[in-house]
């Protein structure tokens, strides 16, 4: 098996990987490999066909496969090696000194290993299936999650079915809820089991209202019937324990369920190499660099939380390019100390990233980010440094769909008396 | 009268309060840019959408092609341009921004492509 | 005119098939579904009995011993997943002690090694997630874990491999008793047309009593038994390491808590009689029972780590044994019924027993050209780097990772669809390769399995299907109905 040595390895050709590989070449890092296992760039966003892409980082409204574009052109320019097609079957750590060793295979170059002083996870994430929500009745075909789906549909120009009940209204259950529309199919209903949707606002106006397609509210999925094909569903309302109601069930004949009821990020790998996880996201619990309890790892985009917005996940990752190639670059003092700062988030708020602060590398301003676990309004989101009040933002609506953030000052930190080698917790809540 | 309306302009989806005479939009509140007020003014005079979808491509890696309207189309035209664009065939290499088709259905405005298929094998 | 006519491709029929080819006989398998192993044999425990069970001097007690004690060799003959990691029969009250020290005497009587009752100190030791309420459990250190798919699967490819022939898609619609010059034979009427053999094994699992009942006055019953499982993220498959069962108690026959094959985590099964012997499907009820029970005998069921759940029924008959031999009033015509549990254990027991019956009614000299022994498919997930790397070196394609959960490569995909009763459906690639059998559950990569079958099979995407008949996964081109 041969074995080559690189500064920075890129796991994930995505818009988070691709974004964090430009910028650690921007930072002036020289040798970069991107492993993406798809044949192409881009990842998920290359099925996201629809526009609402790039309004922060461009300015303009873009599709997915245009905003994809415009980062793989960046990467073509800085001529940044990638290798498609190519799966990392491991990682771990080398014994014998700081670096990672990364396990890889592609057609071309067969099973290899990869000597890396970082590695930036940004896998990205995979969506809850049908077997995790516990839906009873039969196991036929037509039930796809509204990724597989999408792809079908818009990159293979191939229709899943003709009447379709999507359960969940995440995002992608909600695009492709249009979509299926568009292309011919009738959606008959989008159930969620929530009291809110898990989408986006927009996305209900444009997907379903445009369409007349109803929304269920507190609703699930309590039978699936048919040997072969879906033939048809039954819907129940749920009580506030989200168990279904009796007598509330009804029927919907249909030939297709699609599944959009949220998603996870795909840490294998990253269990593989001991990083810490955080329960709540299932992503890695990181530092105010992007920087895993692993030093040198550094974790961005899907993999570390899942995000709305892609142009967020640029930014992050951006940021976690910089960070490790600062760190090869030696100007990353954090990994062995510990950290000033400790986030909590009470009240509402369910975790935050990153979740601690070494203040020697705090940026000037640190934007945290995070989401609430209920729907709020006409409430603030405050954040407290041990007792004291830092900021108060007042907020018209929040949501579980979207992602919220706070902007650390780090003069308003320090000014609160956070010091190197002090000990705080930073309190983020609602009042 | 008072009207309810989420923007749709940008994934934050301001909720907006617009408050009409008759048909004429006079004060929206509720918008974080003057996207918002530009929008619901739209929405309630003349409403229109950008359309996303694809077309069959011939000799592409893909058998398909992303597109989308260059510009908004009325809202009521977006299943008339699906059904201009069931009859479009291209012919692969495909770029972003190639016009794939001209003033579809009649709106005026043209299809461009929004996905790069190249040519296959 | 065949020798022998098996009807029913399951774990029993495919058993069946392959100790025939070990003589001159020609041998036909017919099957209902689109592939091997789509009845119960693809939905039950995977467990390998220890034999303890069973009333002594029953049909189940033999073959299950006799089928425990071939499994280990057999699976290396025919490389397929197996373990011997040993079952405990959880008890939880002092009060029925006496019902596990039965136990124990039964399996004793039965012929079942090593049995003992372990004290809860020890237990707590050998299986640290026991729950509070655990007081002893019966040891049987012969119990096992099996694929059920991989067992079957490599019964029938080693028996096609030696001249016994597979027809898929086929489904017995009448049997009549016709006589000609050497005796008795059957026409068999099929969805694919007639065949006629001078003898018929039954092995048709619920629908055995169906075909019986067609050449026999001496009516006989199966009742489907539904048994619903809950299947878990190999994450928490290191929770257990043996199979856990449960005594039962005043609450009832209890459920099964064990690893699988694979290094998941199972749970169930439930037992329901059901009227549709098609009922396959699961019931929020028959769930919820799965996981309340679960919670009797480990501390903690992870029911966040579900990713799966699944139903099976079993052919239950009236009397509780199984039903192996000649029907009384139709020679020839060979029951092999009422194969529900410890059936995947006795399979290959039952397979020997039926063709030593077959020998008896119509003696056929031995196969000089038998090979017993089949490779599997590699599995790039279990191999080591050494291994990987020599796979890739002989075929590139196993290093296109297709399903990344499970870790297949298309080199095991297209393995699976160009060997021997090679795969058609998607389901028949899950079940040989593990393809779509991870945490996403082929949400991932169930577009490029469809893919590589078709280009496989010459077929367009829209003509392959998940398990057969209708089940498609394409309806059509898009804007087709705009």
């Amino acid at each position: 098996m041969s074995e080559k040595n690189i500064d920075l390895v890129i796991i994930g050709g995505g818009p988070a990987g691709l974004a964090a590989a430009s910028a650690a070449r921007e930072a002036g890092l020289q040798d970069i490999l991107i492993l993406e296992r798809d044949n192409k760039l881009g990842g998920i966003l290359n099925q996201c066909i629809h526009n609402g892409f790039g309004l922060h980082t461009f300015k303009e409204e873009l599709t997915g496969p245009e905003y994809a574009h415009r980062y793989i052109e960046k990467v073509l320019e800085q001529d940044i090696p990638y290798a498609l097609n190519t799966m990392v079957v491991d990682i771990s750590k080398d014994p014998n000194s700081d670096d990672k060793l990364v396990m890889a295979m592609n057609k071309e170059d067969g099973l290899f290993t990869v000597r890396a002083k970082a590695v930036v996870l940004a896998m990205g994430c995979r969506e809850r299936s049908r077997g995790a929500l516990n839906i009873p009745g039969y196991r036929p075909a037509g039930i796809y999650s509204a990724g597989t789906a999408q792809h079908y549909v818009n990159i293979e120009g191939r229709m899943p079915g003709k009447e379709v009940v999507i359960l969940g209204s995440g995002d992608i259950g909600l695009i492709m809820a249009r979509r299926m529309t568009l292309e011919g199919a009738k959606v008959k209903v989008v159930a969620e089991l929530m009291p809110y949707s898990g989408g986006l606002k927009r996305n209900i106006v444009q997907c379903l209202d445009d369409f007349g397609i109803p929304l269920k509210l507190s609703h699930t999925v309590v039978d699936i019937k048919g040997k072969e094909r879906v033939e048809g569903v039954t819907i129940a309302e749920v009580g506030p324990d989200r168990k279904p109601i009796p007598g509330t069930e009804e029927f919907y004949s249909c030939d297709t369920l699609l599944l959009s009821c949220g998603l996870i990020p795909e840490n294998e790998l990253s269990r593989q190499l001991g990083v810490q996880m955080n329960p709540v996201t299932s992503g890695p619990s990181v530092d105010e660099r992007l920087q895993t309890n692993v030093p040198g790892v550094f974790a961005c985009g899907n993999v570390l939380h899942v995000h709305d917005l892609v142009d967020y996940v640029s930014g992050e990752a951006a940021m976690a390019g910089k960070n490790a190639a600062a760190y090869i670059a030696g100007g990353c003092k954090n990994s062995s100390e510990a950290p000033e700062v400790e986030i909590k988030t009470e009240g509402g708020v369910r975790y935050s990233v990153p979740s601690t602060i070494h203040m020697e590398d705090m940026p000037d301003t640190l934007t945290v980010r995070f989401r609430v676990g209920d729907v709020y309004r006409d409430k603030n989101l405050v954040v407290y440094v041990d007792d004291t009040q830092l900021s108060k933002m007042p907020k018209r609506v929040m949501a579980p769909g979207e992602m919220e953030q706070v902007i650390l000052v780090k003069k308003k930190l320090e000014e609160a008396g956070v010091t190197k080698g002090s000990k705080h917790s930073l309190r983020i809540t609602i009042e | 009268m008072i009207k309810e309306l989420t923007c749709i302009r940008c994934p934050i989806g301001c909720s907006l309060q617009v408050e009409m005479n008759g048909d004429e939009v006079v004060n929206v509140t509720g918008n974080n840019c003057p996207r918002g007020a530009e929008y619901a003014r739209k929405e309630l005079t003349a409403p229109s959408r950008i359309v996303t979808s694809t077309v069959r491509t011939i000799g592409g890696e893909r058998d398909v092609v992303a597109v989308k309207t260059a510009t908004d189309v009325p809202k009521g035209a977006m299943m008339d341009v699906i059904r201009a664009l069931k009859e479009v065939e291209v012919q692969a290499p495909v770029h972003i921004g190639d016009v794939v088709l001209s003033d579809v259905a009649g709106t005026g405005v043209d299809i461009v492509a929004t996905a790069e298929n190249n040519r296959r094998g | 005119m065949l020798d022998v006519l098996i009807v029913g491709a399951g774990v029993t029929g495919c058993a069946v098939a392959r100790e025939l080819a070990k003589t001159k006989r020609t041998v036909k398998v017919v099957e209902r579904a689109s592939d091997v192993c789509e009845g119960t044999s693809k939905a039950n425990s995977g467990i390998v009995h220890s034999g303890y069970d069973a009333k002594p001097g029953t049909m189940k007690a033999k073959m299950n011993l006799e089928g425990n004690r071939m499994m280990e060799q057999l699976s290396k003959d025919l490389d397929f997943p197996y373990k011997k990691n040993g079952s405990l029969i959880l008890c939880f009250a002092e009060e029925d002690r006496p019902a596990l020290q039965e136990l124990l005497e039964r399996g004793e009587k039965n012929g079942v090694e090593g049995l003992r009752i372990v004290e809860r100190e020890e237990l707590i030791q050998m299986e640290p997630a026991l729950s509070d309420q655990v007081v002893a459990a019966l040891y049987a250190p012969t119990g096992g874990i099996v694929c059920p798919f991989g067992l079957t699967i490599a019964l029938a490819e080693n028996a096609a491999d030696n001249g016994v022939q597979f027809q898929f898609n086929t489904e017995v619609t009448k049997i009549e008793k016709a006589e000609d010059a050497q005796g008795t034979y059957y026409k068999v009427e099929t969805s694919k047309g007639l065949e006629e053999a001078r003898i018929v094994v039954n092995a048709a699992g619920v629908y055995a009593d169906k075909l019986h009942n067609m050449v026999s006055n001496k009516k006989m019953e199966i009742i489907a038994r539904k048994g619903e499982y809950m299947l878990m993220d190999k994450e928490v498959g290191g929770m257990v390491s043996r199979t856990l069962f449960q005594l039962p108690t005043k609450m009832g026959k209890g459920i099964l808590v064990t690893p699988t094959v694979h290094g998941n985590l199972l749970t169930g099964p439930t037992a329901t009689d059901v009227e549709d012997k098609e009922a396959v499907n699961t019931t929020q009820d028959g769930l919820g029972e799965v996981l309340a029970k679960a919670g009797l005998s480990v501390k903690q069921v992870p029911s966040r780590q579900v990713i799966t759940s699944f139903s099976g029924l079993r052919a239950h008959e009236v009397g509780n044994d199984f039903i192996i031999g000649e029907a009384e009033d139709a020679k020839g015509f060979i029951d092999v019924a009422g194969i529900e549990s410890p059936g995947l254990t006795s399979a290959p027991a039952i397979g020997v027993y039926v063709a030593e019956l077959i020998q008896g009614i119509a003696p056929a000299e031995a196969n000089p050209t038998f090979n017993g022994k089949r490779k599997g498919i590699p599995h790039m997930a279990d191999a080591t780097a050494e291994e990987r790397a020599a796979l890739i070196k002989e075929d590139p394609a196993y290093a296109q990772v297709v399903c990344r959960c499970e870790l297949v490569t298309e080199g095991e995909i297209v393995n699976s669809i160009r060997r021997t009763l090679g795969a058609t459906t998607l389901d028949g690639v899950k079940r040989r390769t593990r393809a779509g059998m991870g945490r996403c559950q082929a949400g991932f990569c169930s577009p490029k399995t469809v893919a590589i079958l078709a280009r496989e099979l010459g077929k367009d995407e829209a003509e392959i299907t998940k398990c057969g008949g209708d089940s498609i996964f394409l309806v059509g081109k898009d804007k087709e109905n705009v």
